[in-house]
């Protein structure tokens, strides 16, 4: 069994302009110990999706799933009250900018301390010697110096550390990182991922890593699951992935890659830009950009379809050359 | 020989800092001693983590700060040093800038016709009329359709945000064109769209980039020479293919290293990537670069090495010829 099971999630907001929908009936489940990468540009829903697992959608957001299970507890039926106490512990999350989400009025020792005296883990007694040990193993040389250290006095590499050792402090089964690396150098990053999947694998936790980075996808992940305006669009290994996505849009993103364009004196753009509230289209959503669009994307919404461990939600998905399958009308036009 | 169109040599930015009734007085040596030559149609890439000095030498090149010390000149002409105030003034014409963030860069409360027209209002070019009409056949070329010219920069995406700022450093038909991290606010497929577009402007003005980013891959897309930079120094400078397929530089070799591959079956074995960037208050002993380097020996920790000549680039390493 799963350990996380997500079916049918939807994340709407109210604005003055009607609902907006962030996330729109997304699947997503994580195997014990596993590493999933969801991956899609900014305003993909992808963090909404992670937030709205954590209970951390407040108005004037609305969540709807069908199902919402973490291990065997129904998170869509327990209260606030149990969620607290399970969120933290057991499913924790490390987010973005770790300089504005650590509390720069408070040492970071005491800041650790809090969520291991929240849930109770560890007797007052041991709680310093317990931070001692958790700043150890993410990594932040003389441990018992900083304790006493403000955010602001280190670093944001160091920062990050800080963030981890406070989301594993209680030893959780489930651990989301949220563009963990987004703001750091890139051998810092590599560093964090390091100690990321170090981590998930000393301690058998499944990590969910949300990421724009495909190069973080491909150090990293196990499974990916690429998002487009909400929806889950692409679900695949990441071996599969990266050699022959089945998405359009996970074909052209690969693609504008600068890496994967080495020699070339253009790099291959995807036209437009990712639909917001007003421009929302009907059918597929990726169609205005798509280069292999037919009329039928213009007026059909694609359902996910393929076989297991290899979803896409298209039409026609892209063989292995790249070109579309399934009885593609539109062979002339896309060969253009 | 022609001149280079654009060269600075060993220019350096120092800060004081602190000396007040708390603080300690210190100096910050943001930017220590840097060299380049900038060729019309030719981009120099300038890479290096946060703190290294890249946005500083942004800001020095395109003289919004003064250097302490050092030596500019624009088509041989000295601009800075021995350079007069007309000198200055000329270079400032010549070298416009794109800032990193197009959310910060814009002011909000001004059109962007007014954006782009300002330029030439502050430099007295032209009657309005003229103005516009420039205004107009710039945001054509950088692709904004003719009624984007009086809506307002919150109407519009970070990448079109990051077009307005380019049509803005083009409007003085500068020679030189410095980028600093013009595309690290961008998503992938947007950053893909303005490095075409850097890159059709760049034929077609025959600019010079100075392009500042920390991603190696945007670099090695772009640029025709790379300089790494670390704690306000070059450590290495030389034409891309060789920068990136026989890096020289112990430094070089772990950013390269570091950077994701892109191909999950080439995932890389952890690198000896440790520690972090010293503070520049208080910079090593040396070699910057040997508190980190896997290669350090009691000769990095004592002396500081210079940019010489190895392999067709230029490194500052004592050990370049056992470690290359």
């Amino acid at each position: 069994m799963a350990e996380l099971e997500i079916r049918n999630l939807t994340v709407e907001f109210a604005t003055s302009r009607g609902p907006f929908r962030a996330v729109d009936r997304l699947d997503l489940t994580l195997d014990t110990g596993e590493i999933l990468c969801v991956v899609g540009e900014s305003g993909s829903g992808k963090s909404v999706s992670m937030l709205a697992l954590m209970g951390l959608i407040g108005y004037p957001g609305r969540v709807t799933a069908d199902v919402m299970r973490f291990g065997d507890i129904d998170l869509l039926g327990i209260s606030a009250r149990a969620r607290r106490r399970l969120i933290g512990k057991d499913m924790a999350m490390v987010f973005q900018e770790p300089m504005s989400s650590l509390n720069p009025c408070f040492p970071i020792g005491w800041q650790i301390a809090e969520a291991l005296t929240t849930h109770g883990v560890v007797p007052k007694a041991r709680v310093r010697e317990r931070v001692i040990e958790l700043l150890h193993q993410v990594g932040i040389p003389a441990p018992a110096t900083r304790l006493n250290a403000f955010p602001h006095q280190l670093s944001g590499g160091m920062n990050q550390r800080v963030m981890i050792a406070m989301a594993i402090a209680c030893g959780p089964r489930l651990l989301i990182a949220d563009e963990p690396t987004t703001a750091l150098d890139v051998t810092i990053q590599k560093q964090i991922l390091d100690l990321l999947v170090r981590l998930q694998r000393e301690r058998g936790m499944g990590l969910i890593l949300i990421t724009h980075d495909m190069g973080v996808v491909a150090e990293t992940a196990e499974r990916v699951q690429v998002m487009y305006a909400g929806q889950s669009v692409e679900e695949r290994s990441t071996e599969a992935l990266f050699a022959a996505p089945l998405h359009p849009y996970t074909a052209a993103l690969l693609d504008a890659l600068p890496v994967r364009a080495i020699g070339k004196r253009r790099l291959p753009t995807i036209p437009g830009v990712v639909p917001g509230i007003d421009d929302r289209p009907r059918g597929c959503l990726f169609n205005p950009r798509c280069r292999f669009r037919v009329d039928t994307c213009v007026v059909d919404p694609p359902a996910l379809g393929g076989t297991p461990g290899a979803y896409a939600r298209c039409h026609f998905p892209l063989d292995e050359g790249g070109h579309p399958t399934n009885g593609y009308p539109g062979c002339a036009a896309a060969a253009q | 020989m022609t001149p280079p169109l654009m060269e600075a040599r060993d220019v350096r930015r120092h800060y004081r800092i602190g000396g007040g009734l708390f603080a300690k007085k210190g100096l910050v040596k943001a930017l220590d001693g840097v060299s380049f030559t900038l060729d019309a149609g030719r981009t120099l890439g300038v890479v290096g983590e946060s703190g290294c000095g890249k946005s500083t030498l942004a800001r020095v090149a395109t003289l919004i700060e003064t250097p302490t010390e050092g030596e500019m000149w624009i088509d041989g002409e000295p601009t800075l040093g021995s350079g007069t105030a007309a000198g200055r003034h000329r270079h400032r014409l010549s070298v416009q800038m794109v800032f990193q963030n197009p959310y910060g860069s814009l002011n909000p409360r001004k059109t962007v016709g007014s954006i782009l027209e300002e330029p030439l209002a502050i430099n007295r070019r032209g009657d309005a009329a003229f103005r516009r009409e420039t205004a107009r056949a710039m945001m054509a070329k950088v692709g904004l359709r003719q009624d984007h010219y009086a809506r307002y920069p919150h109407m519009f995406s970070g990448g079109q945000r990051q077009r307005i700022a380019i049509a803005r450093a083009l409007m003085l038909q500068p020679r030189v064109v410095v980028a600093d991290e013009p595309v690290s606010a961008l998503d992938v497929s947007i950053q893909a769209q303005v490095l075409n577009l850097m890159m059709d402007l760049q034929e077609e003005f025959r600019l010079a980039y100075l392009f500042i980013s920390h991603d190696l891959s945007v670099v090695r897309h772009i640029a025709d020479e790379v300089m790494v930079m670390y704690l306000g120094r070059p450590v290495e400078h030389g034409p891309k293919p060789s920068m990136f397929a026989a890096p020289r530089h112990p430094y070089t070799q772990i950013l390269l290293a570091a950077t994701p591959s892109v191909d999950p079956a080439h995932r890389h074995r952890s690198v000896p990537v440790t520690g972090e960037l010293p503070s520049p208050l208080d910079p090593p002993s040396g070699c910057a670069f040997h508190k980190r380097c896997p290669y350090a020996t009691e000769l990095c920790a004592a002396e500081r090495p210079e940019l010489r000549p190895f392999g067709g680039h230029e490194v500052a390493c004592h050990h370049a010829e056992t470690i290359g």
